[in-house]
């Protein structure tokens, strides 16, 4: 075949080509520009008009703004606890749930799964949700960024699934063993599932990284806030003021842009870092998803 | 009697299991359903769920009645429609597309790039779209060059559906071409010898092979996709985008009952508006599900 290339074809793979390098282009041209932007000099960049291809001056003073901020770092710290705590909580609840279900001859697990089930097409919506916190007390708590979400029932669902593969021999085996549920689950289902495992560790944990919703409307106290929260307070309604009490007034327009795209580059940074292993491993996640028929 | 006992002995631990799960459920998603009521109440905090007094569909009227119900009704709706007559075609063209590339390297490079944005939060996005959008942000310093005036994009109503959509393409396009690259890779090869053997070049062997391979996989998405036509949107990324001054166009259902609900705390009105968009939600799924079950066997499960 190869022989015989059209110039027809020809076109057509250069036509691709060309395309698919403006999509790249499109996609990562955005965060090349916050990032040179970030380390600009900010009086260089406000004179600076149209595309950059390097930063213009160089400048660490946004950066140093930044994390002088009080509030970046508490952002930070929180959202730690959030992802940590939260992800734990989500992979243990959710694998019992995978666990319990997947079983056969079990009673009410047909009810139960059609009542989970049932929540991924009908809630109580935003303001029943929002009552049911506070009459729980959690309002302005941490539990408000880890109770709500504990279990995503689409990540349960693709376990179960996952779960409800494993051969039936080697749960029998380890059952003549004396082994209860409990060992069964952690010593055999969860290793012999590492992949699945692993991607609904980074579902989990990115999802709390990026939570946002849930501290906007669950969350005032300040100390509590997650990075998401204070950034939102940065980019969209620009309260870089408590980051600039050491700048003097006429450098403060100056040097706010220059912050923004400094703290945007500080909190994407562990998703960044994190990203080959992430793609590999979600995309996985999505196959399992739609395999699971 | 002594079956159950016998079944609790077997399965106890499994029942323990559950226990948390079940107690999940309950209080985090049912415990609000059952807060609905208020829905047909003048709730007052003060009174409670229960002592708050019914007052039937009084809500659900004051709603229709008043100046913003069409408003909300056309905005939701145009922003579900206008994401799925450029948001949903996008990925499945992107689709297409990577698996007519040759080298196997590049078409990997291509995929990681265009996953990217996926995984970035929405704060961040929308963080970079004010700031791009802004009358003196890198769009309007593009524009400039070639003497176009500058337009504050983000408080001029015409431009939020454009931006909304747009925006939702750059974000989603990558990720959602790994279904119908899967479907892809699911079709015979066969097929595509047969289609070379009667002379059909590479346009054609997408036309009459890929995309009728895919299709099975796109009438489902495409009817899953109208189960969500009256959810307008991300609330999350509405909250960051609009402002006062694009209401005309950017307010939709799920945004009125925020500002409603939570800042006037005109609670017993905007569940009410929530539940009356939840039950439209609702039976579009449904009806979305058991059709694509209908038709293809397959189904969300």
């Amino acid at each position: 075949m190869k022989t015989h290339i059209s110039w027809g074809e020809r076109l057509f793979d250069i036509c691709i080509n060309v395309f698919m390098v403006v999509l790249m282009a499109v996609t990562l041209y955005p965060f090349l520009y916050v990032l040179f932007a970030s380390f600009s000099n900010p009086s260089d960049l406000i004179q600076h008009q149209g595309l950059l291809l390097m930063p213009t001056g160089f400048s660490l003073e946004s950066y140093k703004l930044v994390f002088e901020n009080p509030m970046i770092s508490i952002g930070y710290f929180n959202t730690l606890i959030y992802v940590v705590v939260g992800t734990t909580l989500n992979l243990t609840l959710t694998s019992f749930a995978a666990y319990a279900l997947s079983r056969k001859g079990v009673r009410f697990v047909g009810p139960i799964m059609f009542a989970i089930v049932f929540t991924m097409f009908f809630s109580g919506g935003l303001i029943p949700t929002y009552l049911n916190m506070k009459h729980l007390g959690l309002l302005d708590t941490r539990w408000a960024m880890i109770l709500p979400s504990a279990i995503s029932t689409w990540n349960l669902l693709v376990m179960r699934t996952s779960f409800a593969g494993i051969p039936a021999a080697l749960e029998e085996s380890a059952r003549i063993d004396g082994a209860n549920d409990f060992r069964i689950l952690f010593q055999i289902f969860i290793p012999v599932s590492l992949p699945i495992m692993a991607v609904m560790t980074l579902f989990y944990g990115v999802g709390h990284w990026n939570a946002y919703m849930d501290a906007l409307i669950y969350l005032r106290d300040k100390d509590l806030y997650p990075l998401q929260l204070v950034l939102q307070g940065i980019l969209i309604t620009n309260s870089t003021d408590s980051m600039m009490s050491t700048v003097a007034d006429v450098d403060k327009g100056l040097i706010q842009e220059t912050i923004k795209y400094a703290t945007i580059i500080v909190a994407t940074v562990p998703i960044l870092l994190l990203y080959p292993f992430l793609q590999r491993y979600f995309v996985k996640g999505v196959m399992l998803g739609s395999i699971k028929e | 009697m002594l079956k159950l006992l016998r079944d609790w002995s077997r399965h106890k631990y499994i029942y323990l299991m559950l226990l948390p799960v079940v107690i999940y459920y309950l209080v985090f998603l049912y415990f609000p359903m059952y807060g609905l009521q208020i829905a047909f109440k003048d709730f007052s905090p003060v009174k409670g769920i229960l002592g708050s007094e019914w007052v039937g569909f009084k809500h659900f009227i004051s709603f229709y009645d008043s100046y913003y119900f069409w408003r909300l009704i056309r905005n939701t709706l145009l922003i579900s429609l206008y994401e799925l007559v450029f948001g949903f075609p996008a990925p499945i063209i992107l689709a297409l597309l990577l698996n007519e590339i040759r080298s196997r390297v590049f078409k990997n490079v291509v995929q990681s790039i265009t996953y990217l944005p996926h995984f970035i939060s929405i704060v961040v996005v929308s963080g970079m779209l004010v700031d791009f959008l802004s009358g003196n942000g890198l769009i309007n310093q593009l524009t400039g060059l070639f003497g176009i005036p500058s337009v504050s994009f983000l408080i001029v109503p015409e431009w939020f559906r454009t931006i909304y959509v747009s925006s939702g393409i750059w974000q989603g396009v990558g990720w959602g071409s790994i279904i119908y690259l899967a479907a892809i890779a699911g079709i015979d090869p066969s097929l595509y010898e047969a289609a070379k053997t009667d002379g059909a070049g590479r346009f054609k062997q997408i036309l009459h092979v890929t995309l009728p391979g895919i299709m099975p996989t796109i009438i489902i998405m495409l009817i899953l996709r109208f189960g969500t036509l009256m959810a307008g949107g991300s609330l999350e990324k509405i909250l960051l985008l609009y402002n006062s001054t694009t209401y005309e166009t950017a307010d939709v259902i799920s945004t009125f009952v925020y500002r409603r609900g939570l800042l006037q705390m005109d609670y017993g009105f905007s569940a009410a508006i929530g539940l009356f968009n939840n039950v439209i939600n609702f039976l579009l799924l449904v009806s979305a599900n058991k059709i694509s079950r209908k038709i293809n066997e397959t189904s969300l499960w």
